[in-house]
């Protein structure tokens, strides 16, 4: 694509960021990132197994993606910015993908707390991009702690179920001094590709892809549908009419 | 000394960081290992120095799969 998408001074030709969990095997999840065409994929950082190990997430991906650690699952700020330091310590990233669940069920943000780890490691020198809802309040907050974007969740982790809020989504985007990275709740290349007419910067998907009938063809039909979605924006849609514009001249009709 | 390490309490007969790391069969220079003690991060070139005491909580951890 023409135009790169910046996140603090880092630039991207794809606008599709990744997951890595989820696939079937390790294969498809290479083989789907490739297909994909991201340059910026996801790691959880997790306890050891105190059994050995087996081959590193880093190792196969052997250094062909620049990888962005999260805080899946910490449901305090103290758990976070450990999370975070330890992902910057093994990964040797300032970069987090800063979650802060505030309920298990529903793996809800916490905005409370989010608010308050992403200052807390913007001051620690992080580059944080917080998974968060979409609420133009909340998003303002972040970037004014001074996150490097704001990651807005579509709908529910996993759940599917597309861009709940679209007009909150887009008011976000209208708004937002950062980048704004649709995270959670894609369904499938539609919901991706609306997310970027919307005006969002960049989609974030996982399990849509992973967990899809045919993963690698799904890894595709995101990229296309990123890239789609981004031509649309900047071309501009039409506005919505009550009434049938032809689109055929009307002089010159047969018959009148 | 018992340790708390990634959770679970033990007995331990090691005194640093590092030894602690190869007594769990880790290699002290693999990549992507990260450790805290106590709710802090042990920088790796600190490994070799950093004390353990009785009671210390010690996180081990690596990058996994992750969305």
């Amino acid at each position: 694509m023409t135009d790169p998408f910046t996140i603090a001074g880092t630039s991207f030709s794809s606008r599709l960021i990744v997951g890595t969990a989820r696939y079937p095997n390790q294969q498809v999840m290479l083989d789907c990132l490739e297909a994909s065409g991201a340059e910026l994929v996801t790691a959880s950082i997790r306890r050891i197994s105190l059994e050995g190990y087996a081959e590193s997430l880093v190792d196969v991906l052997g250094g062909r993606y620049r990888l962005l650690p999260n805080t899946a699952g910490c449901v305090t700020g103290r758990d976070a910015i450990l999370t975070a330091e330890l992902a910057r310590e093994a990964l040797e990233t300032n970069w987090v993908k800063l979650e802060l669940i505030g309920d298990r069920e529903l793996l809800y943000p916490d905005v409370e707390q989010l608010v308050h780890a992403a200052e807390e490691l913007v001051r620690k020198g992080f580059t944080v991009l917080p998974y968060c809802n979409e609420d133009p309040v909340t998003c303002q907050k972040l970037a004014d702690v001074g996150c490097a974007a704001v990651m807005p969740l579509g709908s529910l982790i996993g759940s599917g179920m597309g861009i709940a809020n679209p007009t909150a989504i887009e008011l976000i985007c209208s708004r937002s001094p950062v980048p704004v990275v649709l995270d959670a709740g894609i369904g499938t290349a539609s919901d991706a590709a609306f997310a970027m007419e919307l005006g969002c910067d960049a989609v974030m998907v996982d399990t849509a892809i992973a967990q899809s009938r045919d993963p690698r063809r799904m890894a595709a039909a995101m990229r296309a549908a990123v890239e789609a979605g981004h031509l649309a924006r900047l071309a501009g849609r039409i506005p919505k009419r009550r009434f049938a514009e032809p689109s055929s001249p009307q002089l010159g009709l047969v018959g009148s | 000394m018992r340790l708390k390490v990634n959770g679970v309490e033990e007995e331990f007969a090691v005194t640093t960081v590092s030894e602690l790391l190869a007594f769990r069969g880790i290699d002290p220079v693999a990549r992507f290992v990260a450790v805290a003690v106590n709710g802090s991060v042990v920088r790796r070139s600190e490994w070799p120095s950093k004390p353990l005491g009785p009671g210390d909580d010690v996180e081990i951890v690596r990058p996994f799969s992750g969305g």
